[in-house]
């Protein structure tokens, strides 16, 4: 308790860097942080995480925190289901408020045939024990009596897959919650330091190269994300990954009005409302690839049109900020996880625009993986290879709107 | 704003306008192995610089073509109809 009146750092300042280190993990998002977290936990000394600017710059700082696990595939829902249960714990865990409220997810049909596949994934959830289920327009009206549900809306909402568990966290708090875990079992974190190149000997990476100078390595966890075809490059390992910006944006701070997380993958556009009071919204990402992190006004046109449709009291509410951030798409909107052709060189990425739920159990099963050089059973379908040997394990009904 | 794209038909005009196609990749042998050619399905280099793609002029007359753009600025350095732009990566004007 004492604690949060007590001025002082989340974790230490950076030294420099060592000369050498068991694990060097690349990038400081969600998935470099608790993927060292994780690895503190497990006892493993010399642990460094590099990040290009500050902790949590990338998408990590980015995303609209969109928390849920009704995915469609039984690979996925099984993964994404272990990270909403260790979410759930975290707080706890990490000794630090995360603001995580588990206030429902509606995913929104307004089609015949939207319904049907809901109902089927409704199916696939609850086989897994996945809260899930397909709710009628009076239900969803019920359950968020602001939403516009009537008949002459340009898209009339049919009905909705209704999952109770999924819910909004507050992103930068995991972030700093991870870090400062991380930082207390030892790992260090240098921000500022970026990854320039590999060195490499055989089928193994010997020293990772930086702007700050170059270190011996045991082994490296590539986590960064929207970048992480450029890190493969440098290690020599070609990955099924392109690069696009999401866009998202928030409102001024307006009264409570919505408690629950809508998605409507027919209008682009999924809504909640923050703790602060903020609308927040987003949309797809833009087809084209591009590393530049700027945003369009295409986006704030559109997205503003269709929310309006859903929410005409918002139709005073001021936008406060927009903002762009990268993601990794891969061809079957899966991820990407665990070993590459290069033994040392460990990967997660695809990521696409649903990572951010994911960051635990990527901490621990890579964790796991670094350690005891199994791959976990639970990120075993999600393995590069999948793409060589054309595996794919299809989340694109499930995936690619609705984060 | 995103960015302006120059049709080699039409001229100038905003990239909404446009469909995008990817990177212009090489294609495998004629009778690739399975491998080869799921690496040409799947797998992109997804360069962070100047980048050959496709686009296809879906709102106007309806062309694919060829440009390079700078993927860490998105400023368009050439365009061109398939087979114009030469086998090497120009470097812009
Ligand atoms: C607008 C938006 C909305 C989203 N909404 C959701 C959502 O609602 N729910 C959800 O689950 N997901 C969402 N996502 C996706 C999610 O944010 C990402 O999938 C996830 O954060 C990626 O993992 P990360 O946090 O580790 O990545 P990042 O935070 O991007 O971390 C990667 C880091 O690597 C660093 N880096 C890159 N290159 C180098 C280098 N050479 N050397 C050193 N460091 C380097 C970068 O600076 C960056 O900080 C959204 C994304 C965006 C952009
Ligand atoms: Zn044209």
């Amino acid at each position: 308790m004492r604690e949060i009146f007590r001025s002082g750092r989340m974790w230490r300042r950076r030294g420099d860097l060592r000369d050498s280190y068991d694990v060097v993990i690349v990038g400081g998002g969600a998935h470099g942080l608790a993927t060292a977290y994780y690895l503190g936990q497990l006892g493993v000394k010399k642990v460094a995480v590099l990040e290009k600017g500050y902790i949590g710059s990338g998408a990590a700082g980015r995303n609209t925190t969109i928390l849920r696990s009704n995915y469609k595939t039984p690979e996925g829902a099984r993964f994404y289901d272990a990270s909403i249960h260790m979410y759930e714990r975290l707080s706890q865990e990490l000794e630090f408020n995360l603001l995580f409220s588990q206030c429902g997810h509606l995913t929104l049909a307004h089609t015949d045939r939207a319904m049907f596949v809901m109902a089927n994934r409704a199916e696939v959830n609850r086989l897994h024990g996945i809260d899930s289920k397909l709710v009628d327009t009076a239900q969803v009206k019920r359950l968020c009596p602001p939403l516009n549900v009537s008949p002459d809306a340009t898209y009339p909402v049919m009905g909705a897959l209704y999952h109770p568990p999924g819910g909004i966290i507050r992103h930068d708090a995991v972030v700093w919650g991870y870090a400062r875990g991380a930082d207390r079992l030892g790992v260090e974190i240098h921000p500022y330091t970026e990854v320039t190149g590999f060195e490499r000997s055989g089928s193994r990476i010997t020293g990772v190269r930086t702007n700050r100078g170059t270190v011996r390595v045991g082994q490296v966890v590539n986590a960064t994300a929207g970048w992480s075809s450029l890190l493969g490059e440098m290690a020599g390992v070609e990955l099924p990954i392109t690069t696009h910006i999401l866009q998202a944006c928030v409102t001024e701070p307006v009264k409570p009005l919505l408690d629950v997380v809508i998605v409507s993958s027919q209008m682009h556009v999924y809504i909640s409302q923050s703790d602060r009071g903020e609308f927040v919204m987003g949309s797809e990402i833009e087809p084209w690839t591009t590393y530049r992190m700027q945003g369009t006004l295409n986006f704030l046109q559109d997205l503003t049109r269709h929310t309006l449709e859903l929410f005409p009291q918002l139709e005073h509410a001021r936008l406060l900020r927009s903002w762009a951030g990268l993601c990794d798409l891969s061809p079957d909107y899966s991820p990407i996880l665990g070993r590459t052709e290069v033994e040392n060189f460990h990967l997660s990425a695809g990521w696409g625009t649903y990572g951010f739920k994911a960051a635990p159990i990527v901490g621990r099963t890579l964790a796991d993986l670094v350690h005891t050089g199994k791959t976990p059973e639970l990120i075993a379908p999600f393995a590069l290879e999948r793409f060589y040997e054309d595996q794919l394990v299809s989340e694109l009904a499930a995936a690619a709107v609705s984060h | 704003m995103s960015f302006l794209l120059t049709c080699p038909h039409c001229g100038v005009r905003e990239v909404a306008d446009f469909a995008f196609g990817g990177e212009v990749s090489v294609r495998p042998r004629e009778t690739p192995t399975f491998r080869e050619l799921s690496r040409y399905n799947y797998f992109r280099r997804n360069v962070a610089g100047v980048q050959r793609e496709w686009w296809y002029h879906r709102s106007g007359c309806r062309t694919w073509f060829q440009a390079e753009r700078d993927t860490r600025t998105n400023v368009v350095l050439r365009v061109g109809l398939p087979g114009e732009l030469g086998a090497e990566l120009g470097v812009g004007p």
